[in-house]
């Protein structure tokens, strides 16, 4: 950790916990300070956000949703989801795996500040909800022209 | 559009983004298949197993019996902007894949699957003559 050499004696959690760090050094994740409302790895839903000059898109991975149970708000550059995830249970039945997420969700994502919280467009397909925030014109590269 | 691996890919952190040469590559070589998470129950008819698999549509979900083996296997797609560039990624790869080993009495034949929303759920019946049956304790 840190670079500091230790003769501390580690625990197997140590270890555990070494190696995700190692992980998260490998993604490339460690370097950059950690976001203060970011979740841990593995928190349901996942996320990936792409952005161009235009538009910042948030894609959140939540399967098996019903989109009306979304809520979607956003506050300046706060982007906040929450809802709820039902899963069907077989009746009379007995689970060998139950390894996918049920019950209440709620993520926080900030986005670059020069987003515009009043164009915001959302959709659900296959499973990912995609939202998509135009950033403000003045925020975007222009080209200057010489004359 | 850009091709959903490359967004993934460029997700590999955003250190990926600046590095390009042997960072970006060890990146793209260490792609490394989604294990969907699922639930298994068994009635007793059969074994029904649901999988998560957001971002995979019919046309890219491949279900197949190999021997004795249910492989199940997915391409993700997003819908991306032209020319767009990862900010931050949770899901790193484009491909999802898990296999599940069968047994004998399960009708590997008879397996019926669907997909909804980015969850495959697959029925696998039980032959018929191997269902448990309950037995009669004769009384005098």
């Amino acid at each position: 950790m840190f670079g500091i050499p230790s003769n501390m004696p580690s625990s197997a959690f140590d270890e555990l916990w070494r190696l995700q760090q190692e992980v998260d050094e490998l993604f490339g994740s460690w370097s950059s300070p950690l976001g203060i409302r970011s979740v841990p790895r593995g928190s349901f839903p996942a996320v990936n956000v792409g952005q161009t000059p235009e538009r910042v898109d948030v894609y959140l991975f939540a399967p098996g949703i019903d989109p009306k149970s979304l809520e979607i708000s956003m506050q300046q550059n706060l982007l906040t989801i929450s809802g709820k995830r039902e899963l069907k249970a077989g009746e009379e039945a007995d689970y060998y795996r139950q390894e996918r997420f049920g019950g209440e969700f709620r993520r926080v994502i900030s986005l670059p500040e020069e987003v515009d919280p009043e164009r915001v467009q959302a959709k659900y397909v296959d499973g990912i909800v995609q939202i998509g925030v135009q950033r403000r014109e003045s925020a975007r590269p222009r080209q200057i022209e010489i004359h | 559009m850009a091709t959903n691996s490359e967004v993934t890919r460029r997700g590999s952190g955003a250190a990926a983004q600046q590095a390009s040469g042997p960072a970006a590559q060890r990146t793209q070589a260490t792609e490394a298949p989604i294990r969907p998470p699922v639930d298994i129950w068994e009635d007793k008819d059969g074994i029904t197993l649901c999988a998560d698999m957001p971002g995979v549509s019919k046309e890219r979900l491949s279900l197949r019996v190999d021997g004795n083996n249910l492989i199940v296997e997915g391409q993700l797609q997003l819908e991306l902007a032209q020319k767009a560039e990862a900010l931050y990624a949770d899901v790193r790869s484009s491909l999802y894949r898990r296999s599940f080993s069968l047994s004998g009495e399960l009708e590997t034949g008879k397996i019926e699957a669907s997909l909804k929303d980015g969850v495959l759920t697959v029925r696998i019946p039980k032959r018929a003559e191997l269902r448990p049956r309950k037995i009669e304790v004769q009384g005098s």
